[in-house]
């Protein structure tokens, strides 16, 4: 049974269709690349996941339970965390403070969700800038937060937007390590991310979308050679040649 | 230092009735202790939570009104209804709270201004209940106002600490998650609607029972005393900011400088046109001291400006900045 599942999802924003029947499934354990041209409705997916907009049709499912229509913070209770590509750091608030926010999720007391923060933030490499004010960090720093954040409220599922967008190459190896540990860990994880090689080493399967519909799905090397893949990004006649 | 100087502040709020004997100053230190409540509930859910609120009025009169007609219509000793002034003030903030957490920012402010002024309304129209503008008289129960005094202080001082036990808490983690990004803290599993309701309701519970504390102390209330916007609702604004928003002894230092403030401009500042007048015998100065007095919101305007431009985190929030500016310490070179 998948631990995931989207079912003929639909999102239009007046008379725009953002998501136009989109399904898929995301099994226990595996990292799922989700790609596609800038505008063609990744992050709005993962808005109607996460419930930041209704969908118009369609339905989500999680560990067999119907979940759409949930309110954001019971589906994060639920086990679905995610990050903002727009990240969103607490900013006049320390790293440890933000990881302490998110670990009260999963514990009562004060000295739990420290203990738990300073784990997650161990987990996550950033130890070491724990007493930093969140609205000093740089880009990468916000981007690290984003997932220590989201660590310590525990989730099966993970959904990623873009977190490896705009880092140093450095940064860049120690975001795909970490996303590999988390996924050790045996935390699913739906990534969305431009940069076609983290993509197309770390997924297990891809799923590509154009203009809010599926056009592929399959492992990342038939994905990279399906001719509508190709197609949408980067013309007509690269996909003939 | 942290830790010493409130307790020796507390030391001295408790020793100040037995060495002040005059009812003028005490009353002043009661007033001040109060306004410490009030800020103090403002600053939950303005300061911590982010839900900066232009209606505390609401919540102090429904406590006041509770406790009055308690008294003048039950005949049951205003001080029973005390806690019970904080409830029915939570009362108020349920539902409101409830219907108006839909909106963000200053649209919920908006919408508090607006709760000030229909309870406002209601207290003047309703008159089978309150008596409307006639207002409600009881008797006070102590001809001295040092009972007063220390009633209002141990207000006081649980608001103060209950606030920092909270604030220590999983719901000050949360409060202020949610002023820094409501987004952000929905997607980490925090009922945001929930903890605003939480914030918000910890503010009337205890701006509810200093109303009822006012009611009690004074004698006597009417709707534009009670529900009135600047001396009520903007005033536990300015004892937030002025102290400092989002910090514990913020709306205690706050207090002290706003009732000074208040009572500066009163009393034509502290009684010098008055003075003047004499001195001169002109009757132009006591024309003017008459506007400089009826300005005193003006005056209020004015300091605010000053604040946030100079002190932008309010007085305990910028407190290494003031004394780094009063006492600057000499850098050293380094000798070589």
């Amino acid at each position: 049974m998948s631990l995931f599942e989207v079912r003929g999802l639909v999102k239009h924003f007046g008379g725009l269709a953002a998501v136009s029947n989109v399904s898929f499934r995301v099994r226990k354990g595996e990292i799922f690349g989700l790609i596609g041209p800038n505008g063609s409705g990744k992050t709005t997916i993962f808005n109607l996941i996460s419930n930041y907009h209704r969908p118009t049709r369609g339905t989500i499912h999680f560990k067999g339970k119907n979940i759409t229509g949930l309110k954001t913070h019971r589906i994060s209770r639920l086990g679905i965390g995610r990050t903002f590509q727009i990240v969103k750091p607490l900013g006049r608030m320390t790293v440890l403070d933000n990881v302490m926010a998110a670990a009260f999720a999963k514990v009562a007391t004060k000295a739990e969700a420290r203990d738990l923060a300073l784990e997650t933030l161990a987990f996550c490499g950033f130890e070491h800038r724990k007493e930093v004010l969140a609205k000093t960090l740089s880009i990468g720093e916000r981007k690290r937060l984003e997932i220590a954040r989201v660590m310590a409220t525990q989730p099966e599922l993970l959904l990623l937007d873009e977190t490896a967008a705009g880092l140093n190459p450095l940064e860049l190896e120690r975001a795909i390590e970490l996303i590999k540990k988390i996924r050790d860990k045996g935390v699913s994880i739906v990534i969305v991310e431009h940069i076609m090689k983290v993509m197309m080493t770390i997924s297990d399967r891809i799923h590509a979308i154009s203009f809010g519909q599926t056009i592929a799905e399959g492992t990342p090397y038939d994905v990279a050679n399906n001719p509508a893949v190709i197609e949408a990004y980067l013309g007509k006649e690269y996909a003939e040649g | 230092m942290k830790r010493i100087l409130p307790l020796a502040l507390l030391f001295v709020l408790i020793l100040f009735p037995l060495v002040v004997r005059d009812d003028y100053h005490q009353h002043l230190m009661i007033l001040v202790l109060m306004w410490v409540v009030i800020g103090s509930g403002w600053n939950v859910i303005a300061g911590y939570t982010g839900q900066v609120s232009f209606g505390d009025a609401a919540f102090f009169g429904t406590g006041a009104y509770t406790a009055g007609l308690f008294a003048h219509k039950l005949g049951i000793s205003a001080w029973w209804a005390m806690a019970l002034g904080g409830v029915t003030a939570m009362a108020v903030a349920l539902p409101f709270g409830w219907i108006c957490f839909r909106l963000r920012g200053a649209y919920f402010a908006l919408a508090t201004l607006a709760l000030n002024e229909v309870m406002r309304h209601v207290a003047t129209l309703w008159e089978s209940l309150t008596d409307g503008m006639v207002g409600i008289l009881i008797m006070q129960t102590f001809v001295s106002k040092v009972p007063y005094y220390y009633i209002a202080l141990a207000l006081a001082v649980v608001s103060v600490l209950s606030i920092e036990v909270i604030m220590g808490s999983k719901w000050g983690y949360y409060f202020v998650s949610i002023r820094e990004d409501q987004d952000a803290a929905e997607s980490l599993g925090i009922d945001t609607h929930f903890y605003k309701m939480v914030s918000l309701n910890i503010a009337a519970f205890l701006t509810g029972m200093a109303g009822s504390l006012y009611m009690n102390y004074m004698g006597f209330i009417d709707p534009e005393v009670v529900f009135s916007l600047h001396d009520i609702s903007i005033m536990a604004i300015l004892v937030g900011i002025v102290g400092g928003v989002g910090t514990i002894y913020g709306p205690v230092v706050g207090a002290f400088v706003m009732v000074a403030v208040h009572e500066f401009f009163r009393t034509g500042f502290f009684g010098f046109f008055q003075k003047l007048a004499v001195l001169t015998g002109s009757g132009l100065v006591n024309t003017v001291a008459a506007y400089v007095v009826q300005a005193h919101v003006l005056g209020f305007g004015i300091l605010v400006v000053m604040v946030i431009l100079l002190l932008p985190n309010g007085i305990v929030g910028d407190w290494n900045k003031i004394m780094g500016t009063l006492f600057p310490v000499r850098k050293k070179g380094i000798e070589g």
